[in-house]
């Protein structure tokens, strides 16, 4: 099969697809839900910053290394970064442009296709008549959960119908993928992304002028006030450095760098195009969706019908799904039907443009370095990310799920990030970098951004990783305070539960697989960790293969 | 809500449409590279 050859189609639609790339469900679900829990308006301060200091700057430096791989013949991390560096090691640093891209969408599509099923439930107007409590038991049914967690029992939850809507929606992405870059990704993009602004601004607009609704005995059942929580800056919380962490970490979720999939998208430009405006133009497009329609939502409908302190308590991810339903059917069975299929079609539309990048480096590395084609190509990732996902599904509450959400999620991301910054920073040099990024440039790049990219940024990526690393419980200034304390005075440091170093050695329980014979929740993550383990050194090796082909064929080549 | 509130989420809101829509149109008006 020969070589697939691969280009966007027009600059427009390469954009919108990595503008899509970086919108996903975090920019509705995961973004409203941080500023509420860490000083409200005062968190866009911090946000922002960083958005300036260190999403720009990696931004820019994917994009430059994507093109100047792309125009090396290399598409995905691995052989981008060889191309960068003469050193082997930078090419399985490369490798968790792959893996992170893998795990990750073995749970993202899964919970893409709630968003297709819940599409076609307020279609059918499923919700209708619900109660909230309906409503929520509606999801449990859904994905099979039953709470046996609780009781020390193996729950293996077996949704036939979320499984079935698993498949259909990987095999939609699969589909797509199949189709190429211009046919596939590109032209979902051109129509996906105009209507999610559509959806959203629907929905933004009737949030915004729902105010007081009217709800007996819940005297803070006003959207405005959910705005005005959202929005009221609370500038004593600068000074937290929880809240610049939870900040730095949005900005590296919302923007998908740190991922392998802007570098992907990128290798298809052509190497005298401009990559400073476009990823100006598609980084800021997301935080248009994210700051204008994210807000703009979510906390305002629920205030609106929940009140103040119900949102308060309850606000998190889950809320799309066992909340929303009820919230929309407050307006009627029609507006709520179409409000439905406006909520969940977002959703889709940001999941499935954010799938479809993730699927992108693997289908790139099958096509580049084992000569295969598209559809081959797409198949192998289709078989691969469903192994990977049913454990997620089989073992939903089992702690699967939010495993391999910590693990490739948000600690590879840190760690790639690092490692991409310091090969463009410093082994290459920031000058050798710096005229890569300029090159065909449509725009100036503030000249400050160099010592930005060569200082600011790496220190923020290393300060966002130890603070990952060694986080204190609590993690507010005091906690920190009192750990290095508690250090001096007695040797030992008081680890946060969701700190990497609590995470890998099991701190926050007890050391137990089996209970009675039944294997625990802590079985089930560390298996988990094994699979991703396992995964991770199989695209190392598939690596190290395409390697040793390449010196072989280079060899004959000169001789 | 607070004037307060609502001025600072207006000149956020406005100042991020404002930049994004900029950055799009020029994307738009570039004339591809010859």
């Amino acid at each position: 099969m020969p070589k697939v050859k691969e280009a966007w189609g027009s600059r427009v639609g390469l954009i919108l697809a990595m503008a899509g790339n970086a919108v996903g469900l975090g920019n509705f679900l995961r973004f409203p839900v941080q500023a509420v829990q860490n000083g409200g308006g005062a968190f866009i301060i911090p946000y922002l910053v960083s958005f300036l200091l260190m999403g720009l700057p990696l931004l820019w430096i994917e994009w430059a290394q994507g093109r100047y791989g792309g125009a090396r013949g290399s598409h995905s991390t691995p052989f981008i970064f060889d191309s960068l560096s003469k050193k082997r090691i930078w090419k399985y640093v490369g490798v968790f442009g792959i893996f992170t891209n893998i795990g990750i969408v073995s749970y993202y599509t899964y919970i893409e296709s709630w968003t297709l099923s819940y599409t076609f439930k307020s279609i059918a107007q499923s919700f209708n008549g619900l109660s909230r409590h309906q409503v929520s038991a509606v999801f449990d049914s859904y994905a099979g959960v039953h709470g046996a967690v609780a009781n020390h029992a193996v729950a293996i939850n077996f949704p036939v119908w979320a499984i079935v809507a698993f498949v259909i929606t990987l095999v939609i992405n699969i589909y797509i993928l199949s189709r190429g870059l211009s046919g596939g990704v590109e032209l979902v993009a051109k129509i996906a992304m105009p209507l999610l602004l559509v959806f959203g601004i629907f929905l933004a607009i009737r949030a915004v002028t729902l105010g007081a609704t009217g709800v007996a005995g819940c005297a803070t059942c006003n959207s405005h006030l959910g705005m005005e929580f959202l929005w009221k800056p609370n500038f004593s919380s600068l000074s937290d450095p929880k809240v610049w962490l939870a900040a730095a970490g949005q900005i590296f979720f919302t923007l998908s760098v740190g991922m392998g999939t802007i570098h992907c998208y990128a290798s298809y430009v052509k190497k005298n195009d401009d990559i400073a405006l476009n990823a100006m133009s598609a980084g800021w497009m997301n935080e248009f969706v994210e700051i204008v329609l994210g807000a703009s939502i979510v906390i305002p409908i629920a205030v609106g019908y929940m009140g103040l302190d119900w949102v308060k308590a309850n606000a998190g991810f889950m809320m799309a799904f066992k909340t929303m339903p009820f919230l929309f059917n407050q307006w009627g069975p029609w507006l709520a039907s179409l409000s439905g299929v406006a909520w969940f079609g977002l959703l889709f539309i940001a999941g499935i443009t954010s799938s479809l990048a993730m699927g992108s480096p693997f289908m790139a590395f099958m096509e580049d370095e084992f000569n295969m084609g598209r559809k081959k190509a797409a198949l192998i990732l289709g078989a691969v990310v469903f192994v990977l996902a049913m454990p997620t599904i089989l073992f939903f509450e089992m702690g699967v799920f939010s495993e391999y959400d910590y693990w490739t999620g948000t600690v590879a991301l840190v760690v790639f990030a690092l490692g991409e910054i310091i090969l463009f920073s410093w082994i290459i040099g920031i000058d050798e970098g710096w005229k890569e990024i300029k090159r065909g440039a449509d725009i100036k790049i503030p000249l400050i951004y160099k010592p930005i990219m060569k200082w600011i940024t790496p220190l923020f990526i290393i300060i966002i990783f130890l603070s990952a690393l060694i986080k204190p419980a609590g993690g507010g200034v005091s906690d920190w305070q009192l750990a290095f304390h508690q250090l001096l005075s007695h040797g030992s440091w008081p680890f946060a539960s969701d700190s990497i170093i609590s995470q890998i050695f099991h701190l926050d329980q007890p050391w137990i697989w089996f209970r009675n014979g039944v294997p625990t929740v802590l079985f089930f993550k560390d298996m988990s960790r094994l699979l991703l383990t396992l995964t991770f050194v199989g695209l190392a090796y598939l690596v190290h293969i395409a390697a040793r082909k390449k010196r072989r064929t280079s060899k004959i080549t000169k001789s | 809500m607070s004037t307060g509130t609502l001025i600072f989420m207006v000149v956020v809101q406005v100042t991020v449409t404002v930049v994004t829509a900029y950055f799009f149109i020029r994307v738009l008006r570039t004339p591809p590279k010859a």
